[in-house]
């Protein structure tokens, strides 16, 4: 046993950083393989607790680089190490090691913004063909919705209570007049971007519950857009009834086709995860709502632009352009645009 | 010995093969310490929602202003007022997201835990994944809250609807306690997991043979019968053992060790003793184990 330290002397590790010990010093085999590597391993410890540190900028780019090698050395030592070495302690720390080393090197991509570049860039519309079916699905529930609200309301106008927000003049038997005068009017309303703000966070906080709520096998999911369509197959009937419905789609539609489109797609993202769920097919349910969450979740940052642009749309622009023509175009214009963004134009094609 | 008792950390061990083929343990996150973190941000959150309101407020009335204002100041004040809605909604939102993107993988509360977030089946955590499984956390924490809210609110007489809504959310919060992994939904649809980030020290390997410490750890010499007695797991017993360095335990283990192979060494020679069983213990058991011989414990 004491021949083998002697006999290794001239074979000295590399990069003996930190006062490692002199690998002649080691007795057992396993220990010079130690010994060799340990200065690696070390570096690699020291580039890892920086990042972990949250001082990415004092890592040199030449560590910077050299992280994915070490990273693998450390992999492919610990693989050995088991093999060969009995050492627990080194053992127990090369997993530590090599567990906070690919917490680095497998963590989120630090680059947001270029993630956003491909998202904004393809990915988005690549999600939303991805949903498939599930759009048609919404879209046909929240068409039927509309349908039901008007139904319902024309049967019996006490419906309108139940469906609409309470509060308003906007109620059944309101006259022409008061109708018209909550479309056209407002231009010179103070607190417009206030009012854009307030829309946006409440309209993209009840798109978000419809994705959210798609977990429970899409159900929940189902029942909200009925429920928000059924309000407004409401208001069409009661415009319709003083011969306004021109107008007010056209009123709506400023930002109405943004932003409807946002809740159908956020419908569909829900439902996309709730079908995972309940028909998985080959693989296990757990791996299924996976994928199909991963890609909803794209969609879902998709939707909380656009309804970015939907609140601005509504607060400027339908106060703006007061009358139904010009909301019209902005309008479909808006629906255009957005179903060739994310359904026609396709990058690479 | 052989039947050794699962600990708790064992029962929440994972392994997951990383993209290069090596399997690595992982140590779920106790519920517990998910518990924490998530009440430190949350703590966070609201501190920060009250000190960005608290400024913004202070700024309104150092301008002394009021909606009703039409000129230059009436804008600034509305800039402000849409300011505010923005933050609130990042807060509530973004918090978590903007954490578990950066660099360091983890929210404040996470890292105060001492945990963090990985993808179940060990590749990349992607961005994909961290939105998703963020995106449901409002279902699961903040509609339950509205939802208590409101129940509170209504008093006594709080219909059936919302005791079955209540029911409802009950069932996503409670997620984590009903499967063995402790996920919950926004980790079930994202494929991620939280796990411990432990980290350790590397110890001085102990077979090294410093000039001074050599000449009596030398003079022991044991023969391959001797050798025989013990497999792996006494070994690395007896390397804990020696890593603590406690001279009660040395003395009780170099007892029991000299009772098994009919030797006797005196009181202040314990520790050589052992350093020199253990290297060659582990020599000799390395040397097994290139030949593909293993020995698990002393029983095998």
């Amino acid at each position: 046993m004491s021949v083998l330290g002697e006999r290794l002397a001239g074979l000295l590790g590399r990069g003996a950083l930190e006062q490692a010990p002199d690998v002649a010093q080691a007795v057992l085999r396993s220990d010079r393989f130690r010994l060799e590597r340990e200065g690696d391993w070390k570096r690699l410890e020291r580039i890892v607790a920086e990042i972990e540190r949250g001082r990415l900028r004092k890592v040199s780019d030449e560590d910077l680089l050299a992280l994915p090698a070490l990273y693998r050395m450390a992999a492919s030592s610990l693989s050995i190490a088991r093999e060969t070495s009995l050492d627990e302690d080194l053992a127990v720390w090369l997993e530590s090691l090599t567990r906070r080393a690919w917490f680095v090197v497998y963590g989120p991509r630090a680059g947001l913004w270029r993630w956003l570049r491909g998202f904004l860039g393809g990915g988005w519309g690549a999600a939303v063909r991805g949903l498939g079916p599930d759009i048609l699905i919404a879209l046909a529930v929240m068409v039927a919705g509309t349908l039901v609200g008007w139904l319902l309301v024309a049967s019996d106008p006490n419906w309108y209570y139940a469906l609409a927000p309470s509060g308003d003049e906007r109620v059944p038997g309101a006259s022409r007049a008061v109708l018209e005068r909550t479309l056209f009017g407002n231009a010179d309303e103070p607190a417009l971007s206030v009012f854009a703000a307030m829309l946006f966070s409440n309209n993209a906080q009840v798109s978000i519950l419809a994705f959210a709520l798609g977990f429970a096998f899409g159900v929940p999911t189902l029942l909200l857009l009925l429920h928000n369509t059924a309000m407004l197959g409401a208001l069409l009937w009661l415009y319709h009834g003083q011969g306004l419905t021109f107008e007010l789609v056209g009123w709506l539609s400023v930002h109405g086709t943004t932003e409807l489109f946002a809740i159908l797609l956020a419908g569909a993202a829900g439902l996309h995860v709730g079908r995972a769920m309940a028909f998985p097919g080959e693989v296990a349910v757990l791996d299924a709502a996976a994928v199909a969450g991963r890609r909803a979740a794209l969609v879902m940052t998709g939707v909380v632009l656009m309804l970015i642009v939907a609140a601005l749309l509504e607060a400027f622009a339908r106060q703006l352009l007061d009358a139904t023509a010009p909301r019209l175009i902005v309008g479909g214009f808006m629906l255009v645009f957005w179903i060739g963004y994310l359904f026609v134009w396709r990058r690479g094609r | 010995m052989s039947a050794r008792i699962a600990s708790d950390a064992d029962r929440r061990r994972r392994w997951l093969v990383t993209p290069e083929g090596v399997a690595l343990p992982f140590v779920l996150a106790s519920r517990g310490a998910r518990a924490a973190a998530l009440l430190i941000d949350l703590f966070l959150i609201g501190a920060a929602m009250v000190v960005t309101s608290l400024a913004l407020l202070w700024l309104a009335q150092g301008v002394g202003l009021n909606l009703s204002d039409k000129g230059p100041a009436g804008h600034a004040l509305q800039g402000l007022a849409v300011l505010w809605f923005l933050a609130m909604f990042l807060f509530r939102n973004a918090w978590f997201l903007a954490f578990e993107l950066g660099p360091r993988g983890s929210t404040p509360g996470k890292r105060l835990a001492g945990i963090r977030v990985a993808a179940r089946d060990g590749g990349r955590l992607t961005t994909e994944a961290v939105i998703a499984r963020n995106l449901l956390r409002d279902v699961e924490l903040f509609m339950p809250l509205v939802f208590l809210g409101g129940a509170m609110a209504s008093g006594g007489d709080t219909d059936l609807a919302a005791w079955a809504g209540l029911g409802w959310f009950a069932l996503f919060v409670c997620m984590p306690f009903i499967n063995k992994d402790g996920l919950r939904c926004g980790d079930m649809i994202a494929g991620t997991w939280v796990v411990e980030a432990q980290t350790r020290k590397l110890r001085r390997p102990l077979a090294l043979r410093p000039a001074a410490q050599a000449a009596p750890v030398a003079t022991y010499r044991f023969g391959a019968e001797e050798l025989a007695v013990y497999g792996e797991y006494e070994l690395q017993a007896l390397e804990r053992v020696l890593h603590e360095d406690r001279a009660e335990t040395l003395a009780e283990v170099a007892a029991t060790i000299c009772g098994k192979i009919g030797w006797s060494v005196g009181a202040e020679d314990h520790r050589p003793f052992l350093e020199a069983y253990y290297i060659q213990l582990r020599a000799h058991l390395e040397h097994g184990m290139r030949f593909g011989r293993r020995k698990a414990d002393k029983f095998a």
